[in-house]
C-alpha cells in the first residue's frame, strides 16, 4: 500500500461485532468465578413505611444459605455518596444501601440473603419477613410536599437558574402565553439488568468490581471512599455492557453490598439483577411537570421566558443529586434567544423508585416543553411556529453564544451552529410544503395526519480532561488504552479509527481497552455524549505524539529528515518514495527498547500517553420532523414518517452515528407513546414487567430517515467532533406530540407525555364536548 | 425443591450430560451448565426474546422451558450459527448492516431470523417484520435488524 488510508469519516465494520454474533461477548452474568455466593435482593413491597421488625432466622436456616444481612449487619457502611462528591445539605437523602427505619418505595433493598445458588438464594429471599408499619405515600412532585423524615420536608432542592428582569417584561408585555405540560415517568431499561461480581484477594487486599460500567473510575472512587479503601485497592472491570442509557454504571445499593460482601466472606459475590426488579430499583427518569409562561411582542419574538416546574424525584436522591432539574433549567432555552429567563424546579421526593439520569436527561423534558410552547405561540398570533422558530434562532453570526446558565455545572456556550440553516435544510429533505398539501387532502378526506417539528440543542463532549495511551510493541501490534468506557455504542471501533488514521495503520489491528482501572489511571468513562469528543480527541493526541517519535527515531535510521518521513500501513516510508525502504512500527519498537542500543537518549519504549483538555462541552443541534396517523376511534398513534437532521460538525463513523439516532429515535418514540411507570394510589408499581413497561417493537417502530451534516464542526477540538448519543431521543416526544396535534386538528391538545390511547381518547372526547 | 435428575441435552450437536433440578430453566442450565453463554436471558417472563433459541427447529423462549423438558431434543444457539471461522450469512449480515450495538439482544435475533429463513426462505418483508416484532431491541430502532436479516434472505435466494 502507498497511498495513505483515510479511516475518519468511514462506515467501516465495528471491531465490536464478531464475538457478539457468535455469542462469545463477556457480560456480567456470563463470568463466574469458584466458590462464589449469588446474592438475592429482599425488597419492600410497601411504597411508605416504618419498619417495625426484620426476622431473618427462616431465611438463614434455609438450605444452601451462607448469610443474611439487614442494615443492623452493616453500619459501618454509608448512603450511597454523590458521584461530584460532597454537598451537605443534600446528604440526608441519600438512599442508605438497605433501608433503615423507614422504606420508602416498593423496591427498596431491606435485606440479602447470600447463597450457594441463585435458585436457592431466591427461595431464602421469600423466608424473610418485614413487618412494616405503612404511612401514606405521597406518589405526586406537585401536590404540597410532605415529611420525609422529622425535621425534613419533601422538597429536597429548590433549583434556579434565569437573568434578566422577568417580572417585569411580563409586566408590560403586548402577549403571554402560558401552559402547564407534563412528561411522564420513563427509563432507559437496557435490555441486560444490571449485575455485579465482587471478589476480594485478601492476600493482596485487592477487591475486584466486574460488571462496571458508564464512570468505572468515578466508581471506583465512590466505592473506596465508602468502604475507607485507598484507591490502589480498588479495581473496576467492565466487560461487555447490554445497553447503558444513563441509567446504567451508576453506583447503587446492590453494587456496594457485594463489595462489603465480598470483602467480609472472602468469597466472589454475584448478583444478577431480574426484570422485574430493574423496573422497580433501577433509576427511573424524566418525570417532570411545568407550568411555563413566555412573553412575546406581535411578531412572535420571545421577550422573557419564566418556567416553574415540579420534578418527581422519588424516593431518594441518587449519585446525581439534583444534576437533571438544575441540567432542566439551564438547557431549555434552546436555540432561542431569551433577554430575560428564570426557571425555577421543586426537586420532590416521593414514594417512587428514585430518578437520575437517562439519555438526554433534562432535554427530552425541556425540548418538549419549550417547542409546545414555540407552537403555542405560533397559535396565539396566527403565525407559522417555523416562522416563530426563525424569528427567534440564535444565528451563525452569534457564535460563540455564551448564557448566564449552566449545564453540569459548566457555563453554556454554544460553540458553533446554524439552525436556521438545518431547519430549512431538514424542511427541504421532508418537502414541507407538499407534505402539508398532502396532509391537509388526507385531512379533507377524513383521516386524521398531521406532522409536526421540533428544533434542539444538544450538548456534549463533557470535559475537561481525558487521557489515552498507545503502545505498540515489538511485534507491531498496536494497543491503546483509554478510560472509556463501552455500552454498545461502538467506542473501541471509534478510538481505533482515530488511532489509525492519526497514526498511518489499519484500525482492524488495533486493540482497544477500555473499562479497566488496572490498566489506566484516569478515565471518564462513557456518559453525557462525551467518548468520542473527548477520548475521540485524548487518541489523537496520544496517536501524534506516537507518530512523532516513531519518525524521529527512524529518520536517525533511515538516514533522512523528519519531514521526509510518513507513516503508512504499519510502516515508516520516505513520502517521495512510499514502495521503496521501510521500517516497520514493531522494528521501530525494537530499537526503542529499554535495551536497545540505537535508543540513544529517548525514553524508552514505542509508548505515549496523550490528553485532551477542553474547557467547555460543544453543542450539536438538530431538527426532527414527525408524521403521523391518529385512529379517532382507538386513540392509537402509528408514525408514518420521520426525518431527524443532525450536525455533528464531524462524524468519525457515519454508520455508527446513524445508529446512535435511529436507537434514540426509538427510546423517545417509547417516551412519546408507549412507556410509563404507573404507580395506583398506594404507591404500587403497576408497570414491573415488560407486558406493562411497553418498549417500541419492530412494529411500532418505522425506518426513519436521517440527514447527517457536517456544516458546524466544533472549534472546540482538533477534529471538529460533536457527539451522537443522545441527539436521536432529544426532541421525539416534542416533534409527535406537534404532530397529533396537528393530526386532529387541535393545536396545543398534547400537554402530556405519553400520549397513550386512553389520553388521546380523552382529549378527543373532551374536544367533542366543548364543540 | 427436588431432588437433581441427570438428563442429556443435544446442543449443536454435542451432548451434556448434566444433573439439574427439574425447575431449573433451560436457559439457565444451558448457561452455567453446559457454559454456552451467549444465549442471553433479558426478562424470564417470554417477552423480550433474547434467550431464543432452537428446538427441533422451532424458535423457543428457553427461559420459558424447564431443561428436563428438552431431554431428547436438537437444541441449537447462537454458538453453532457460525462453521469454525466463517460467519454464518445473518451473523455476517448483522455486522455488515450495523444490526447491532450492545449485541445483548442479538443471539436471540439472530436465531429467530435463521429459524424464519429455514422454514420459508421466501419470506417477505412484511412477514418478516411480523415474525420479528417478537424480539425486543433497545439500542438500534430496528431498521438495521430487518435490513440485515433481508440481506441475508436475499443472499441466501441468490
Amino acid at each position: 500500500m502507498t497511498e495513505k488510508q483515510q479511516w475518519i469519516g468511514q462506515s467501516v465494520n465495528r471491531l465490536e461485532d464478531p464475538p457478539l454474533v457468535t455469542g462469545r461477548g463477556r457480560f456480567i452474568a456470563d463470568i463466574s468465578f469458584p466458590h462464589q455466593l449469588h446474592m438475592r435482593v429482599v425488597r419492600s413491597a410497601c411504597a411508605h413505611g416504618r419498619i417495625v421488625s426484620i426476622d431473618t432466622s427462616e431465611a438463614k436456616a434455609a438450605p444452601g444459605v451462607y448469610a443474611v444481612w439487614a442494615a443492623a449487619d452493616i453500619p459501618e457502611v454509608p448512603p450511597i455518596d454523590f458521584r461530584e462528591g460532597r454537598i451537605e445539605r443534600l446528604e440526608p437523602y441519600r438512599q442508605p444501601v438497605l433501608a433503615q427505619k423507614y422504606v420508602r418505595y416498593v423496591g427498596e433493598p431491606i435485606a440479602v440473603v447470600f447463597a450457594d445458588d441463585a435458585y436457592r438464594a431466591e427461595d431464602a429471599a421469600d423466608l424473610v419477613t418485614v413487618e412494616v408499619e405503612e404511612l401514606p405515600p405521597l406518589m405526586a412532585a406537585d401536590a404540597p410536599p410532605g415529611e420525609f423524615e422529622p425535621g425534613r420536608t419533601t422538597t429536597a432542592e429548590i433549583v434556579r437558574q434565569g437573568y434578566g428582569d422577568v417580572d417585569s417584561v411580563f409586566r408590560t408585555a403586548p402577549t403571554i402565553v402560558e401552559l402547564d405540560l407534563a412528561v411522564g415517568r420513563h427509563s432507559g431499561v437496557p435490555l441486560e439488568t444490571r449485575g455485579a461480581l465482587a471478589r476480594y484477594d485478601s492476600a493482596r487486599d485487592l477487591l475486584e468490581f466486574h460488571g462496571a460500567a458508564k464512570v468505572p473510575h468515578r466508581n471506583r472512587e465512590a466505592i473506596a471512599r465508602m468502604l475507607g479503601r485507598g484507591l490502589a485497592g480498588v479495581h473496576m472491570y467492565e466487560g461487555n455492557v447490554g445497553g447503558g442509557f444513563g441509567i446504567r454504571g451508576e453506583l447503587y445499593p446492590e453494587d456496594v453490598l457485594v463489595c462489603v460482601a465480598a470483602m467480609r466472606f472472602e468469597r466472589p459475590i454475584k448478583w444478577i439483577e431480574d426484570r422485574r426488579e430493574h423496573l422497580i430499583a433501577a433509576n427511573h427518569s424524566r418525570q417532570q411537570r411545568h407550568r411555563i409562561r413566555a412573553a412575546v411582542d406581535e411578531a412572535g419574538r420571545i421577550l422573557a421566558i419564566d418556567d416553574e416546574f415540579f420534578h418527581d424525584q422519588g424516593a431518594y436522591l441518587r449519585t446525581h443529586g439534583v444534576r437533571v432539574p438544575h441540567m432542566t433549567c439551564g438547557i431549555l432555552p434552546g436555540p432561542y434567544r431569551v433577554p430575560a429567563y428564570r426557571a425555577v424546579g421543586y426537586v420532590r421526593l416521593t414514594n417512587k423508585t428514585p430518578a437520575a439520569t437517562y439519555r438526554a436527561p433534562g432535554r427530552y423534558e425541556s425540548s418538549f416543553v419549550r417547542e409546545r410552547l414555540i407552537d403555542a405561540i405560533g397559535h396565539k398570533l396566527g403565525i407559522d411556529p417555523n416562522d416563530v422558530r426563525r424569528r427567534n434562532a440564535i444565528t451563525p453570526a452569534e457564535m460563540p453564544y455564551a448564557r448566564p446558565l449552566e449545564a453540569l455545572g459548566e457555563e453554556i456556550e454554544y460553540d458553533s451552529g446554524d439552525y436556521i440553516g438545518l431547519l430549512d435544510k431538514a424542511l427541504a429533505a421532508a418537502r414541507w410544503t407538499e407534505l402539508q398539501a398532502s396532509l391537509a387532502r388526507r385531512r379533507a378526506q377524513g383521516e386524521a395526519v398531521g406532522a409536526g417539528l421540533a428544533l434542539f440543542v444538544e450538548k456534549s463532549g463533557l470535559g475537561p480532561t481525558d487521557g489515552v495511551r498507545i503502545t505498540v510493541d515489538t511485534g507491531g501490534s498496536v494497543e491503546v488504552v483509554t478510560g472509556g468506557a463501552s455500552i454498545g455504542q461502538g467506542i473501541e471501533t471509534v478510538v481505533a479509527q482515530i488511532c489509525a488514521e492519526t497514526l498511518g495503520v489499519d484500525y482492524r489491528g488495533i486493540r482497544v481497552v477500555h473499562g479497566r482501572t488496572d490498566q489506566i489511571e484516569h478515565g471518564i468513562g462513557a456518559h453525557a455524549s462525551r467518548a468520542t469528543v473527548m477520548t475521540g480527541s485524548a487518541t489523537h493526541s496520544a496517536a501524534l505524539q506516537l507518530r512523532d517519535k516513531a519518525i524521529d527515531i527512524a529518520a536517525e535510521l533511515m538516514q533522512t529528515s523528519k519531514d521526509a518521513l510518513d507513516i503508512i500501513d504499519g510502516k515508516v516510508v520516505r513520502r517521495d518514495a512510499p514502495g521503496g525502504a521501510s521500517m516497520a512500527l514493531g522494528d521501530i519498537a525494537r530499537h526503542l527498547a529499554p535495551g536497545s542500543k540505537t535508543r540513544g537518549e529517548r525514553e524508552p519504549g514505542l509508548s505515549v500517553t496523550g490528553w485532551f483538555t477542553t474547557d467547555h462541552q460543544v453543542y450539536p443541534y438538530g431538527v426532527h420532523i414527525a408524521v403521523v396517523r391518529v385512529d379517532r376511534d382507538t386513540g392509537g398513534v402509528a408514525v408514518e414518517k420521520y426525518l431527524a437532521a443532525y450536525d455533528i460538525g464531524r462524524a468519525v463513523n457515519p454508520a455508527l452515528v446513524r445508529g446512535q439516532i435511529a436507537g434514540g429515535f426509538a427510546q423517545g418514540l417509547g417516551g412519546a407513546l408507549y412507556e410509563e411507570f404507573v404507580y395506583d394510589k398506594q404507591g404500587q408499581p403497576l408497570a414491573v414487567t415488560f407486558a406493562d413497561y411497553l418498549l417500541p417493537t419492530m412494529g411500532e417502530t418505522p425506518a426513519i430517515e436521517i440527514l447527517l451534516a457536517e456544516d458546524a464542526p466544533s472549534p472546540c477540538n482538533p477534529l471538529g467532533i460533536k457527539g451522537a448519543g443522545e441527539s436521536g431521543i432529544n426532541p421525539v416526544g416534542a416533534a409527535i406530540a406537534s404532530a397529533i396535534d396537528a393530526a386532529i386538528g387541535i393545536p396545543g391538545a398534547v400537554r402530556q407525555l405519553p400520549v397513550t390511547p386512553t389520553r388521546l381518547r380523552a382529549i378527543l372526547k373532551a374536544h367533542a364536548e366543548r364543540r | 425443591m427436588s431432588a437433581k435428575r441427570e438428563i442429556a441435552l443435544e446442543i449443536n450437536g454435542r451432548r451434556y450430560a448434566v444433573a439439574v433440578e427439574p425447575r431449573r430453566l433451560l436457559a439457565d442450565v444451558i448457561r452455567d451448565d453446559c457454559a454456552l453463554t451467549g444465549t442471553h436471558i433479558g426478562c424470564e417472563h417470554g417477552v423480550c426474546g433474547a434467550c431464543t433459541i432452537l428446538v427441533d427447529g422451532d424458535p423457543v423462549r428457553s427461559c420459558l422451558m424447564f431443561a428436563v423438558q428438552a431431554r431428547g431434543k436438537k437444541i441449537r444457539t447462537v454458538e453453532g450459527l457460525a462453521a469454525g471461522k466463517e460467519l454464518h450469512p445473518l451473523q455476517a449480515a448483522f455486522i455488515a448492516e450495523h444490526g447491532l450495538q450492545c449485541g445483548f439482544c442479538t443471539p436471540g435475533f439472530l436465531m429467530l431470523a435463521v429459524a424464519l429463513l429455514e422454514r420459508d426462505p421466501d419470506i417477505d418483508e412484511a412477514r418478516l417484520l411480523e415474525a420479528l416484532s417478537a424480539n425486543l431491541c433497545r439500542c438500534t430502532g430496528y431498521d438495521a435488524i430487518i435490513k440485515a436479516v433481508c440481506a441475508a434472505a436475499m443472499a441466501r435466494r441468490s
